[in-house]
C-alpha cells in the first residue's frame, strides 16, 4: 500500500465531468438551498460549521491573548467572560455537536446502509434550516453585546443576575438542539428501516454503530436541556422563579437537568470520532477490525453509561457525598468501553501493513490524545482529587484533550479519508501530512501546560492570574498559534482541492465498504444497481488467529 | 423511479422507499422516536415539579385547591373524546375513505379548539386573581412562595401542552385539506396514522397533568 492516493487502475466509469454526479446535476444556488439530497446537505453543514468553528476559534484567540500576561490588560473582566462564553457556545453547540454526524454522518449513513437517501429527506433539510436559525439567534446575542455566563448557563447567574443577552443565546442553543434531535431521529430510523438486503446489524460498518449510539443520546438527552433552557428563558423574561433561591427555587436543580444532557453531549461529540477512527485504522492498516463485536458494543455501552454519570460535575455543588460516591464509581465504568476501543485499535494495527497517509496521521494523533484525555478523566472522576482540581485548568485541559484532541482530530481524519469520495478529488497529500503532524504538536503544546498550571491551582474563567504561572500560559498561547495554523492550512488546501484537485477513482484507498463501491463523487441516487450485501465488513484479511 | 411515480397505486410513495410497507414502518418508527423525545422534554418539568412539591407540599396543595376542577374535568373529557374521533379518522383513512376521514378530523379539530377555548377562560381567571407568577403575583396569600412555585409549573406545563395542541390543530387543518382532496388510499394512510400517534400522545400528557395539577388539593375542598 503506497502512502498516497492511488490512481484508478481501470475505471469502468466515464470521468466525473462527463457523467451526472450529485455535485454537477444542477448548478443553481436554489438547487443547493432546497436540496433534499443528503450529500448536498452534508456540504451545507460543512460550510456552516466551518464558519462557526472560525468564530469560536477567534474567541479562543482573544482568550489566549489575554492570558499571555498575568495582569488583566487586554480585555476587561467582562469582555473576557464574553470571549470564553462565545468560544464555548460556538464550539459546543454549533461546531462539535453537529460536526461529524451532520457532515460525514449525513453523507455516509444512507450509503453505508445501502439506501438512496435518509428516511426523511425533507426533515433532513429542515434540520439544517433549524440549525441555521439557532445560529442566527446565538449570533444575535453577540451583536446585542455578548453573553457572560459561560456555555453552561449556570443559574441563578444566568437567570437573575447577568445583564447580558442570555435569552437569545439560550434560545439559540435550544433551537440548535432540535436540529440535533431531528438529525439523530433521521439516522436512527434510516439505520433501522433502510438497510439493504443482507446487511444485518453485525455487517454494519463500525461508523454506523457509533452514529447509532450518538443518535440514541441525541434523542434521549437533548429534549431535557431544551426544556431546561426554556425554564431559564421563562425565568428571565416572565420572572418564573424556577431556579431563583429568593423565590424558593433551587439552582442545583438547573445543574442536574443541564448535566443530564450535557454530560451525554460529550459523547455526542466523541462517539462519532471513535467510529471514524475504527474505519480509518482498519483501512490504513489493511486489517479487519480486531474484535468487531466488542468495538460495536462498546459504543452502545458508552451511550448507556453516559446517562448515569452526570453527578460527577457536581462533586463540589453540595450534592450528597453518597450520591457523589455512586457517580464517581459509575464514571470509572466509562473507562472500560473506552479502553476496549483503544486496545482493539492497537490489535487491528498489529501486524498490519500500515500506511502513514494523512487520515492515519490524524488517527494516530487521536490515539495518543484520546488516551491522555481519558486517563486524566479518571483523576477527575475520583472525588478526592476532584476537590483539588475542580474548576482549574486541569479540567480545561482534560476536556480539550477529548473534545479537540479526540473529536476534532477524528473530524479531520474522517474529512481527509472520505474527501476523495465526497468531492471526487485528491487533496495535496504532503500538506495534509504536515497539517496533521502540526496539529498533534500544536495541540500538546497548547494544552499540556494547562494540566500543570491547573494542578498548581490556576482557576478557569479568570482574566488575571499570579505572575509565577505566566510561563505555562505563554507556552499555551504560543502552542495555540501553531494550532491555528494547523487548522487554517487544511481549510485552504481542501477548498483549493474542491475546485482544482486531481480527479481520483472510485476507491483510491483500495478500502472496503459500500461507499467505496460507488462512483466518486456519487450520483444523486448513490447506487447504480440494487445493493445486496453478502459478506462481513472489513474483509482485508482474516482476523488475527 | 420515473416509471413508478405517477401510477395510481404508488401515489404517495417517496422515491427512496422500496414500497409502502417500508415507508409506513419508517414513518411510524420515526414518530415513536419523536414521542420519546417529547416524554423527556416534559420529563424535565415533571422532575422539577416532583422536587418542589416535596419541598413545599402546603403551597402546592393550597394552590391546587384553587384550580377549577369542573373546567379541568370537562377538558379531560373533551380530549378523550377527541382521541376517539382521531382513532376513527385513522381507521377511515386505512380503509381509504377520504370524506369520512375528513369529517372525523374536523370533529377532532373542533374538540381541540374547545379545549383551548376553555384553557383561555382558565388563564383569564388566574390573571384576574393575580396568580400569574412574576412581579404581579399576590404575595399576601398563604404559603405564597409554594403557591407561586406551583403556578410556575402550572403555566409552564399547561402552556407547553397547549402549544402542542396548537401545533396539532395546525397539522389537523393540513390533513383535513389533504383528505378533502382525496389524497389517501388503502396503501397510503401513514401520515394520518402518525398524526394520530402525536394527537394521542398530547392527550396522554394531559391525563398526567390533570391529577398532578387539579386533583392534588382536592381534600382541601375546591370549586
Amino acid at each position: 500500500m503506497s502512502a498516497t492516493l492511488t490512481t484508478p487502475p481501470v475505471s469502468t466509469q466515464p470521468p466525473a465531468e462527463h457523467r451526472p454526479t450529485y455535485l454537477n446535476i444542477t448548478k443553481t444556488i436554489g438547487s443547493w438551498l432546497l436540496t433534499l439530497d443528503h450529500k448536498r446537505i452534508c456540504l451545507l453543514y460543512l460550510l456552516s460549521i466551518a464558519l462557526f468553528f472560525s468564530i469560536g476559534g477567534f474567541a479562543a484567540m482573544l482568550v489566549r491573548l489575554e492570558l499571555l500576561t498575568p495582569a488583566g490588560d487586554f480585555l476587561t473582566a467582562d469582555g473576557y467572560n464574553k470571549a470564553f462564553t462565545l468560544h464555548g457556545i460556538m464550539m459546543v453547540f454549533f461546531f462539535l455537536i453537529p460536526s461529524i454526524p451532520a457532515t460525514m454522518g449525513n453523507f455516509l449513513v444512507p450509503i453505508m446502509v445501502g439506501a438512496k437517501d435518509v428516511a426523511f429527506p425533507r426533515l433532513n433539510l429542515m434540520s439544517w434550516y433549524v440549525f441555521m436559525f439557532g445560529s442566527v439567534l446565538a449570533i444575535t446575542s453577540v451583536l446585542l453585546g455578548g453573553v457572560d455566563t459561560g456555555w453552561t448557563f449556570y443559574t441563578p447567574y444566568s437567570s437573575t443576575y447577568s445583564n447580558s443577552a442570555v435569552t437569545f443565546a439560550a434560545l439559540g442553543a435550544f433551537v440548535a438542539g432540535f436540529s440535533s434531535i431531528l438529525t439523530g431521529l433521521n439516522f436512527m430510523v434510516t439505520i433501522h428501516k433502510m438497510r439493504a438486503p443482507g446487511l444485518t446489524w453485525f455487517r454494519l460498518p463500525l461508523f454506523m454503530w457509533a452514529i447509532y449510539s450518538t443518535s440514541v443520546i441525541q434523542i434521549l438527552g437533548t429534549p431535557v436541556v431544551a426544556i431546561t433552557l426554556v425554564m431559564v428563558a421563562l425565568e428571565r423574561t416572565l420572572q418564573f422563579g424556577f431556579f431563583d433561591p429568593k423565590l424558593g427555587g433551587d439552582p442545583i436543580l438547573f445543574q442536574h437537568l443541564f448535566w443530564f444532557y450535557s454530560h451525554p453531549a460529550v459523547y455526542i461529540m466523541i462517539l462519532p470520532a471513535l467510529g471514524v477512527i475504527s474505519e480509518v485504522i482498519s483501512a490504513m492498516s489493511r486489517r479487519k477490525v480486531y474484535g468487531y463485536t466488542f468495538v460495536a458494543m462498546s459504543s452502545v455501552a458508552i451511550a448507556i453509561i453516559s446517562f448515569i454519570v452526570w453527578g460527577h460535575h457536581m462533586f463540589t455543588s453540595g450534592q450528597s457525598v453518597y450520591a457523589g460516591m455512586v457517580f464517581s464509581f459509575l464514571t470509572f465504568l466509562v473507562a472500560i468501553p473506552s479502553a476496549i476501543k483503544v486496545f482493539n485499535w492497537l490489535g487491528t494495527m498489529y501486524q498490519g501493513s500500515i500506511s502513514f497517509a494523512t487520515p492515519m496521521i490524524y488517527a494516530l494523533g487521536f490515539l495518543g490524545l484520546f488516551a491522555v484525555g481519558g486517563l486524566t478523566g479518571l483523576f477527575l472522576a475520583a472525588m478526592g482529587t476532584d476537590l483539588h482540581m475542580h474548576d482549574t485548568y486541569f479540567v480545561v485541559a482534560h476536556f480539550h484533550y477529548i473534545m479537540v484532541g479526540g473529536a476534532v482530530m477524528g473530524f479531520y481524519a474522517g474529512l481527509h479519508y472520505w474527501w476523495p469520495k465526497i468531492t471526487g478529488r485528491a487533496y495535496p497529500e504532503f500538506l495534509g501530512q504536515v497539517a496533521g503532524t502540526l496539529m498533534f504538536f500544536g495541540f500538546n503544546f497548547t494544552f499540556f501546560p494547562q494540566f500543570l498550571v491547573g494542578y498548581l491551582g490556576m482557576p478557569r474563567r479568570y482574566h488575571a492570574y499570579p505572575a509565577e504561572m505566566q510561563v505555562f500560559n505563554i507556552l499555551s498561547s504560543v502552542g495555540a498559534s501553531i494550532l491555528a495554523i494547523a487548522y487554517i492550512l487544511p481549510a485552504i488546501y481542501l477548498a483549493w482541492s474542491f475546485f482544482y484537485g486531481k480527479r481520483v477513482g472510485d476507491n483510491p484507498w483500495e478500502a472496503k465498504g459500500l461507499e467505496w463501491e460507488i462512483p466518486s463523487p456519487p450520483p444523486t441516487e448513490n447506487f447504480l444497481k440494487p445493493v445486496v450485501v453478502t459478506e462481513e465488513p472489513y474483509t482485508y484479511t482474516k482476523e488475527a488467529h | 423511479m420515473s416509471a413508478q411515480s405517477h401510477t395510481a397505486e404508488s401515489r404517495g410513495l417517496a422515491h427512496h422507499f422500496e414500497d409502502f410497507n417500508q415507508q409506513l414502518d419508517a414513518s411510524t418508527f420515526g414518530m415513536w422516536l419523536f414521542l420519546i423525545t417529547e416524554i423527556l422534554f416534559f420529563g424535565g418539568l415533571f422532575a422539577g415539579y416532583a422536587l418542589y412539591r416535596s419541598h413545599m407540599p402546603e403551597g402546592f396543595q393550597t394552590a391546587s385547591s384553587h384550580l377549577n376542577i369542573f373546567l379541568g374535568g370537562f377538558n379531560t373529557v373533551v380530549l378523550i373524546a377527541s382521541s376517539l374521533t382521531m382513532a376513527m379518522a385513522v381507521r377511515s383513512c386505512q380503509l381509504g375513505d377520504n370524506p369520512k376521514t375528513r369529517n372525523f378530523l374536523i370533529a377532532t379539530l373542533f374538540l381541540g379548539l374547545v379545549f383551548l377555548g376553555v384553557k383561555v377562560i382558565e388563564y383569564g381567571e388566574k390573571i384576574e386573581h393575580h396568580l400569574v407568577p412574576g412581579p404581579n403575583f399576590d404575595t399576601s396569600i398563604p404559603f405564597a412562595q409554594g403557591q407561586q412555585m406551583f403556578y410556575n409549573f402550572y403555566f409552564a406545563m399547561t402552556g407547553m401542552h397547549a402549544l402542542h395542541m396548537i401545533i396539532g390543530s395546525g397539522l389537523l387543518i393540513y390533513f383535513i385539506v389533504r383528505a378533502h382532496q382525496g389524497r389517501y388510499h388503502s396503501n397510503y394512510f401513514g401520515p394520518v396514522e402518525i398524526m394520530g400517534l402525536y394527537w394521542h400522545f398530547v392527550d396522554i400528557v394531559w391525563i398526567f397533568l390533570f391529577p398532578l395539577l387539579y386533583l392534588l388539593g382536592l381534600h382541601l375542598g375546591g370549586h
